[in-house]
C-alpha cells in the first residue's frame, strides 16, 4: 500500500497572523508550524504503516521554509518526502494548488492520498475534493474516523446535517478532521534516521501545469480595528446584578 | 441581467429553509436567480411555490436516483449541466462541508475562480465582488474573479435582502449516471438532536461554555443561561474534547464562526483559536475566575468570578425581570 500525505506549513495560529494589504496574501514572516490537521493526517498514515506494510510519502507545495515540515514528518516515521518548490507558485489560488498537487500525485502514483479537511490559513476546505475531481477518483472526505482496507477506505463523514457512513474503492483521496488522533512525538532515533531519508525537490516545469497563478484578484484588504477591553468587575456578590443591568441597558434582555 | 445559479439543498420535509432563501437573496443582488435542485423524485408544488417566494426566477430540477448514495457527484453534474446552459456569472452554494466540496469540484470542471466563506456580495461594473472576513475576522477582503464565473460559498446567516416574489418556470430533467466515480454513502449514522434553541451559526445570541464548566452534568448551566436568553449553545474545543457537548457546538478556528449580537463566554480562557470564531460579535460578555484570561481583552463586560456562583444569580435576575 502506498500512501501519500498532503502536509502544509502555515503561520502559527498562536502568533499574530498578518495579511499583506497590497496583495491580500498571507504574510509568512512570522512563526511557521505544521498545520495541525495535516499532522493528524500523517498520524493516520503512520498507524496504517505500523499495522500493515505501507509506504508513506509526504508531499507539500510551498516556499523553501516548508522543508521543515517534511523533515519533521520524516522524523515521525514517513519514508520519503517530495517538496514542490518554485517561485512561480507564490500566490497560487485553490484552483492552481489543486492542479499542481494533482500533477505531482499522478507522477508519484499511489493507492491512497490523505489530506486535512481544512487548513488554518486558507480555510478552503475543498482541496481534497478538487484533486479527486482532477484525477477522476472518488473522494471520501471530512472523515472523523478512517478504516483502511486492502482495496477500500471507509469512515464517518462529518456534516452540518449529521454524520454519514461512507466508503470508496482504492485508489482514492480522503481528508480527515480534527476528531482523528493527535500526531506522535518524534524520537531521537527517528530524527537521526530522518537525515538519511530521500527528500526530493520538484520544480513546476517538471509537472507541466499550465494554470495561471490565480483567477481571483484582491480588490481591497483592510485590517479590522482591534477590539478594546470594556468594563471588568470582580464578583463581590453583586456582579450578576450589574451584568443583568448592563444587558438591559444594552437592550440585550 | 446575468444569470446566477444557486444550489438549493432542501431541508428535511422538502422545505426551502432560511439558508436557501439567503442564497437566493444574494443571487438577486447580482442578477437573475436560478435555483438548481437535485432530488430522487418529482418536486412538490409546495417546494416550487416556496422557491418562488424566495425569489427564484427559474428552477432547474435534476432527477438522480444516486443523489443520496453517490457522494456529491450528482450535485456537481447538475450544476455543470445548468452552467453549460445558462452561462452564469456566479454560482453560489452554502459554505458547509458539502457546499465547499461541490463548489471546489465545479470550479475544477469549469476552470473557474473560487472564493470560500463569503460574507457579502455585490455587483460592480458587471462583475460579482465578494467580501470575506479572513484570519479570524482580523481582515476584511474584497475580491473578484477573472476569466470565468465566480464560484462562491456563502457563510450561513450572512446574506439577506429584498427579493421579488415570482412564479418560477420549472424545468425538470433526468441526470445521466455520472462517468466520475464517487464515494458511496451507506446512510446517515447520526443526526443532530432536534432542539428548540436557535441555530448556532445564525443565532442573534450565543452562550458558550469551556473547560471551566468541569463536567458534562455541570455544562447544563450553559444551557440554562442560553434558554433564559433565548440563545444558542456554543463551546470551546476543550469542552468538546472533554465530551461536555457535541462537536457541532464548537466555536472557533476549526469550528463554527459566529457573529451574534451577544456572545457570552463562560469558563473560556479565550485562546486565539477560539476568539477567531467569535470576535466579530457585537457585544461580548465573559465570566472567568482568572482575572488574566485573554478573553477579557475583547470583552465589553467582564466578570472575574466563579461561573457556578454568578450564572445562577444572573438567570434568576433575568427571570425575575421578565415577571
Ligand atoms: C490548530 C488549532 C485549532 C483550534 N481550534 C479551536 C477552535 O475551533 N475552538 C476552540 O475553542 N479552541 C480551538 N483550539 C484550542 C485552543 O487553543 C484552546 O486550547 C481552547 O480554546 C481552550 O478551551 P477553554 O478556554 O475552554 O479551556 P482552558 O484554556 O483550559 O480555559 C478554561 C478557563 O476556564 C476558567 N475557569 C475554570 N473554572 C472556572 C469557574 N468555576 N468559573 C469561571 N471560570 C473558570 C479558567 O480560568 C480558564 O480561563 C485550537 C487549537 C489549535 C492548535
Ligand atoms: N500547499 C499545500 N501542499 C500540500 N498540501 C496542501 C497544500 N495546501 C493544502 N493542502 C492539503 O489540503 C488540505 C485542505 O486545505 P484547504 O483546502 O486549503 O483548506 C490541507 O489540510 C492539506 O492536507
Amino acid at each position: 500500500m502506498k500512501i501519500i500525505v498532503l502536509i502544509k506549513q502555515v503561520p502559527d495560529t498562536y502568533g499574530d497572523r498578518r495579511l499583506d494589504q497590497a496583495t491580500g496574501r498571507i504574510d509568512r514572516g512570522g512563526d511557521l508550524v505544521v498545520d495541525e490537521i495535516t499532522e493528524r493526517a500523517m498520524e493516520v498514515a503512520l498507524k496504517e504503516k505500523d499495522a500493515r506494510k505501507a509506504e508513506v510519502v509526504l508531499l507539500t507545495m510551498g516556499p523553501a521554509s516548508s522543508v521543515d515540515v517534511l523533515r519533521k514528518g520524516l522524523a515521525l516515521g514517513a519514508d520519503r518526502a517530495v517538496h514542490i518548490l518554485d517561485e512561480d507558485l507564490a500566490g497560487s489560488d485553490m484552483l492552481r494548488t489543486s492542479a499542481v498537487l494533482a500533477a505531482a500525485l499522478r507522477r508519484e502514483g499511489f493507492d491512497l492520498v490523505i489530506a486535512g479537511n481544512e487548513s488554518t490559513d486558507g480555510r478552503g476546505g475543498a482541496l481534497a475534493a478538487m484533486i479527486a475531481e482532477r484525477l477522476g477518483l472518488p473522494h471520501a472526505t471530512s472523515l472523523n474516523t478512517v478504516a483502511i482496507g486492502a482495496d477500500n477506505v471507509a469512515g464517518e463523514r462529518a456534516g452540518e446535517q449529521g454524520t454519514r457512513a461512507i466508503h470508496a474503492e482504492l485508489p482514492a483521496i480522503v481528508s480527515v478532521t480534527e476528531r482523528n488522533p493527535e500526531a506522535r512525538f518524534p524520537s531521537f532515533k527517528g530524527s537521526m534516521r530522518a537525515k538519511k531519508k530521500p527528500l526530493d525537490t520538484v520544480a513546476l516545469a517538471e509537472l507541466g501545469v499550465a494554470e495561471p497563478a490565480s483567477r481571483t484578484t484582491v480588490l481591497t484588504a483592510t485590517r479590522r480595528p482591534a477590539r478594546a477591553a470594556g468594563r471588568k468587575i470582580a464578583d463581590d456578590g453583586t456582579a450578576a446584578a450589574e451584568l443583568a443591568e448592563f444587558l438591559t441597558s444594552s437592550r440585550l434582555i | 441581467m446575468p444569470n446566477i445559479l444557486v444550489l438549493i439543498r432542501l431541508s428535511t420535509h422538502d422545505t426551502v429553509d432560511a439558508h436557501a432563501t439567503a442564497l437566493l437573496a444574494g443571487a438577486a443582488r447580482l442578477g437573475t436567480p436560478i435555483a438548481v435542485l437535485v432530488t430522487d423524485g418529482p418536486l412538490g408544488d409546495g417546494t416550487i411555490a416556496a422557491l418562488g417566494r424566495a425569489g427564484a426566477a427559474e428552477v432547474r430540477h435534476y432527477i438522480s436516483p444516486e443523489v443520496d448514495s453517490a457522494l456529491l457527484t450528482p450535485m456537481v453534474d447538475a450544476l455543470a449541466t445548468a452552467a453549460a446552459d445558462t452561462a452564469p456569472v456566479a454560482v453560489l452554494t452554502e459554505n458547509t462541508i458539502d457546499g465547499r466540496e461541490v463548489a471546489g469540484r465545479l470550479a475544477v470542471r469549469l476552470d473557474a475562480g473560487m472564493i470560500v466563506d463569503v460574507v457579502d456580495l455585490r455587483a460592480a461594473e458587471g462583475r460579482a465582488v465578494a467580501t470575506t472576513s479572513v484570519l479570524g475576522g482580523s481582515y476584511t477582503v474584497e475580491s473578484a474573479v477573472e476569466g470565468g464565473p465566480l464560484i462562491a460559498t456563502v457563510r450561513q446567516g450572512s446574506l439577506e435582502g429584498p427579493v421579488t416574489v415570482t412564479e418560477p418556470e420549472v424545468r425538470s430533467e433526468a441526470l445521466p449516471v455520472s462517468a466520475v466515480p464517487s464515494a458511496a454513502v451507506e446512510g446517515v449514522s447520526e443526526t443532530p438532536v432536534a432542539s428548540n434553541r436557535p441555530e448556532l451559526r445564525t443565532a442573534a445570541r450565543v452562550v458558550s461554555g469551556g473547560r471551566g464548566l468541569q463536567s458534562r452534568e455541570r455544562f447544563a448551566l450553559v444551557e440554562q443561561l442560553a434558554d433564559a436568553l433565548g440563545a444558542a449553545v456554543g463551546a470551546s474545543r476543550a469542552a468538546v474534547d472533554a465530551g461536555y457537548v457535541p462537536q457541532s457546538a464548537q466555536v472557533g478556528q476549526t469550528g463554527v464562526t459566529v457573529s451574534p449580537q451577544l456572545y457570552v463566554a463562560l469558563g473560556i480562557s479565550g485562546a486565539i483559536q477560539h476568539r477567531t470564531g467569535m470576535q466579530t460579535a457585537k457585544t461580548i460578555v465573559a465570566i472567568n475566575k482568572d482575572p488574566d484570561a485573554p478573553i477579557f481583552d475583547i470583552a465589553d463586560f467582564g466578570v472575574v468570578g466563579d461561573v457556578f456562583t454568578v450564572v445562577p444569580q444572573l438567570i434568576e435576575k433575568i427571570e425575575a425581570d421578565r415577571r
